[in-house]
């Protein structure tokens, strides 16, 4: 049933990325519990101008969990308090009326803010591009049976691939490491003959590239797992660590 | 060097060297239990490792390992903390199914370190170091180690100290074992809750162990009197 809450957004501010951010706090009444998070910020954003202020920058695009522009530390934890969701998928009625809610940007070294609530993750994509991909030409469609695939791989590589590259995972880490998203792109295609030919190049490549960006050591916490928006499993970092060690020891 | 240049390597390190010094604790352990059932027994396994070569080289290994162990911990939490960014979260919250002790693995640490010092000062400069120099640094040869554990033991404060100690120490290890073998590539679904309650199993079994020696001399001291 729709309801209708007032609520109170300690939103951090900040003008660029050289700016020193301070948190700004605003009032906010009779917003829908039907909103979504995100429509809440456009209405505050509208606000905002109507009285010439700036509005509040934060990234958002497809608003249905699959893109991955999404971000957001929210009371916490990033895209929210709900598990398994991004914050486009997060609703007003998981707040209580009154309530007070902090909203702040990722907070990693790797991830300098660009204003307010955006911060720049191109490193993710400089890892991708470091060896994220497969560089085989692989011709005409082959015969469906013609290389079988156990159902267990397929299954895990599927898991891994449903990684959306958000960056909750280096956000919520204590030592702001980006383990299971490498870990999750390295499985996905390590698992698979397409990608297999190159998986250990890979894995040295974008490790490589990992640390050069400053991203931490993982210490095997499981906050990454425990925020993914797509419960990708702390396993896979297992398994890049496989990877990774088994290719430098045959070097 | 890739061990030390690759945030994997050096973790790989980490997880060599804790596995190594948690065998040390399994065979540490294992001896010091002895002081309860057969103080004679006990006795005769501090005058056979004594200061021999074999005692004296293996004391030297495990030295490395733990300095190896420690100055990686220091040099991984520093480049950590750097990571995370000069600013932090005003509002941050562990998440469901996040040990305690995962996140607080170089406090830990340090304070393990830290009775460690004690530790060594009460027995292996009072033993081993002792029979090396010729010093007389304590009150007993030794060889009578089993007289100087009890003596030592008759504080209650020297219980209490160690009692927390070995808390510490069984925080740190229910995280470390299972996270050397997820290092070193264990990678399995299936197992990985099955490596935890492993982890968890072996970590009681060492903290046990220990812990009964001071537990033992505590009570037996309050029955006597």
């Amino acid at each position: 049933m729709e309801k209708s809450i007032n609520i109170s957004l300690k939103v951090w501010r900040q003008a660029g990325p050289k700016v020193k951010g301070e948190f700004e706090t605003y009032k906010l009444d009779n917003v829908s519990t039907d909103n979504s998070f995100l429509e809440m910020l456009d209405i505050l954003n509208e606000g905002l101008i109507n009285h010439r202020k700036e509005p509040i920058v934060f990234d958002h695009d497809c608003r249905e969990g699959i893109c991955g522009m999404c971000s957001l530390y929210i009371n916490g934890h990033p895209h929210g308090l709900d598990g398994e969701t991004t914050t486009c998928q997060l609703h007003m009625r998981r707040f209580k009326d009154g309530e007070t809610i902090t909203v702040e940007p990722w907070r990693s070294a790797a991830f300098p803010v660009i204003k307010d609530l955006m911060v720049d993750r191109g490193a993710f994509d400089k890892i991708i591009q470091a060896g994220g991909y497969v560089s085989v030409n692989t011709g005409g469609v082959p015969d469906g049976n013609a290389i079988p695939i156990s159902k267990v791989d397929a299954d895990e590589a599927m898991d891994a691939a449903s990684c959306i590259g958000c960056g909750a995972c280096a956000a919520a880490c204590k030592n702001g490491s980006a383990m299971l998203f490498v870990a999750a792109k390295v499985s996905q295609l390590a698992l698979l003959p397409q990608g297999r030919i190159e998986a250990a190049h890979r894995a040295k490549v974008m490790v490589a590239k990992m640390d050069e960006l400053g991203f931490g050591n993982c210490t095997n916490t499981g906050a990454c797992e425990a925020e993914c928006p797509k419960a990708v499993s702390i396993s896979h970092i297992a398994r890049l660590n496989r990877e990774f060690l088994s290719a430098k020891f045959k070097d | 060097m890739w061990l030390i240049d690759s945030s994997i390597g050096r973790k790989l390190i980490m997880s060599i060297t804790g596995t190594f010094l948690v065998l040390f604790l399994l065979f540490h352990s294992c001896m010091n239990i002895v002081v309860i059932i057969s103080p004679t027994a006990y006795n005769a396994i501090c005058a056979f490792l004594g200061a021999n070569w074999y005692a004296v080289a293996g004391t030297s290994v495990l030295a490395s390992g733990f300095v190896i162990h420690i100055l990686y911990a220091l040099f991984l939490t520093y480049q950590n903390k750097r990571a995370r960014g000069a600013e932090r979260y005003a509002v941050s919250k562990t998440q469901k199914g996040v040990d305690w002790s995962s996140q607080n693995m170089f406090v830990l640490g340090t304070v393990i370190f830290g009775f460690l010092a004690l530790h060594m000062y009460n027995f292996w400069f009072k033993m081993q170091f002792a029979e090396l120099t010729g010093i007389h640094t304590g009150a007993y040869d030794p060889s009578k180690g089993a007289e100087y554990v009890k003596d030592l033991f008759s504080n209650w404060i020297y219980c209490a100290v160690y009692i927390v100690w070995l808390s510490a120490l069984w925080f740190h290890l229910t995280h470390g074992v299972w996270s050397a073998l997820q290092t070193a590539g264990l990678n399995n679904k299936t197992w990985l809750p099955r490596v935890k309650v492993i982890s968890n199993i072996i970590s009681t079994i060492v903290v046990l162990m220990f812990m009964a020696i001071p537990v033992y001399y505590l009570i037996s001291n309050c029955s006597c009197c």
